[in-house]
């Protein structure tokens, strides 16, 4: 319906640690979008819980600063934990 | 005659009647919502009917495999058998069930009166002295109690959304009303049931029902109309002209084309 707000929609699945983004639906209200977030996206078991945010409510980095923002971090790869040994101990990295 | 029979006092045969009861019920309302699959009024209701649909669809065949086992191999019948080889007036649906789609405001008003039953009923059922049927009803339990936050929603929503849906919503609870006295029909069968504690008190599960609906029909700026006409037959088998209609489509395949699969 053309007078409903757009929704983004989180799902955690079985296993998951954090709620990943699936997709996106039409809802009148919060109710209605975990709702409709049920049944559109948890039908085959995707997931154990379910976060809904109203689209309006993202607010998103410009495409035109992709350059800007993300490339000066090409070139720092000693940022990258690949060069230290983890303890067994230590899950979920 | 089997020795549950005489501590019992049922045949068989009062099994399987009250098996194909529960399950009609749960196929011919399915089937009604599959009838939305493509035309729900928007992308994310249509799947929301459908998986309604696929969950009533998914208990009829439960409880018709558990009708079509009860007898002697001579009376035994697959769920299959029993959903696309029995003519209309072997179907022992309620007559609310089969009532047409009409409007969402008329299918929703009929899916929150049967979802609100269901809960109460299967709420029960998960005791029955039965334990095949305990142990579906409480699978049942669960998909009722969604169906019912989602039917119930949709009542106080378009009740009291604008002055057209709730004119609409008003009119199917007058329209469907008189189908709902059939739901709480203490027949013969029904007693024998209650007593051998297969079944619960229809009495208590009406009262619990009306508990149930009315404040929500209030809530929702609705009201139920003032009693008159009350719809009585599908337990015998006696239906409306709609079932016709209804298994002319659903058995279609089966009856042109006998034991086909794919």
């Amino acid at each position: 319906m053309a007078d409903m707000p757009l929704w983004e929609v989180f799902i955690r699945n079985q296993n998951g640690l954090h709620h990943k983004h699936v997709g996106s639906l039409h809802a009148a209200d919060e109710k209605m979008a975990l709702q409709n977030a049920r049944d559109v996206y948890t039908r085959r078991k995707e997931g154990v819980s379910i976060w809904v945010v109203e689209s309006r409510h993202v607010h998103a980095s410009d495409p035109q600063d992709k350059a800007v923002w993300f490339e000066p971090a090409d070139d720092k790869i000693y940022r990258h934990p690949t060069f230290y040994d983890l303890p067994d101990e230590v899950k979920n990295i | 005659m089997s020795a549950s029979a005489i501590t019992t006092g049922l045949l068989p045969a009062d099994y399987r009647e009250y098996a194909l009861r529960l399950g009609d019920n749960a196929l011919i309302l399915g089937q009604r919502l599959s009838e939305w699959c493509g035309h729900g009024p928007f992308l994310e209701e249509d799947i929301a009917l459908t998986n309604l649909s696929l969950d009533l669809i998914g208990q009829a065949q439960l409880l018709l495999e558990l009708a079509g086992s009860q007898g002697d191999d001579t009376e035994q019948k697959t769920a299959d058998e029993l959903a696309y080889l029995r003519d209309a007036d072997a179907f022992r649906n309620v007559l609310l069930v089969e009532q047409p789609n009409g409007d969402f405001a008329h299918t929703m008003v009929r899916q929150y009166l049967m979802d609100v039953y269901d809960e109460i009923l299967y709420s029960e059922l998960i005791r029955s002295g039965w334990q095949p049927l305990a142990d579906i009803a409480r699978k049942v339990l669960k998909e009722i109690r969604y169906h019912k936050q989602h039917s119930g929603d949709w009542l106080w929503r378009l009740g009291q959304g604008t002055d057209e849906s709730h004119q609409r919503m008003q009119q199917a609870v007058d329209d469907l009303w008189f189908y709902t006295p059939e739901l709480f029909e203490n027949d013969d069968l029904q007693q024998r049931l209650q007593a051998a504690g297969v079944a619960p008190d229809m009495a208590s599960i009406q009262t619990r029902w009306q508990a149930g609906v009315l404040p929500a029909l209030k809530q929702a700026g609705l009201r139920p109309p003032e009693s008159g006409w009350v719809a009585t037959g599908g337990r015998k088998g006696h239906h409306s002209e709609h079932l016709g209609y209804i298994l002319a489509e659903m058995q279609f395949l089966q009856r042109a084309y006998p034991g086909c699969e794919w």
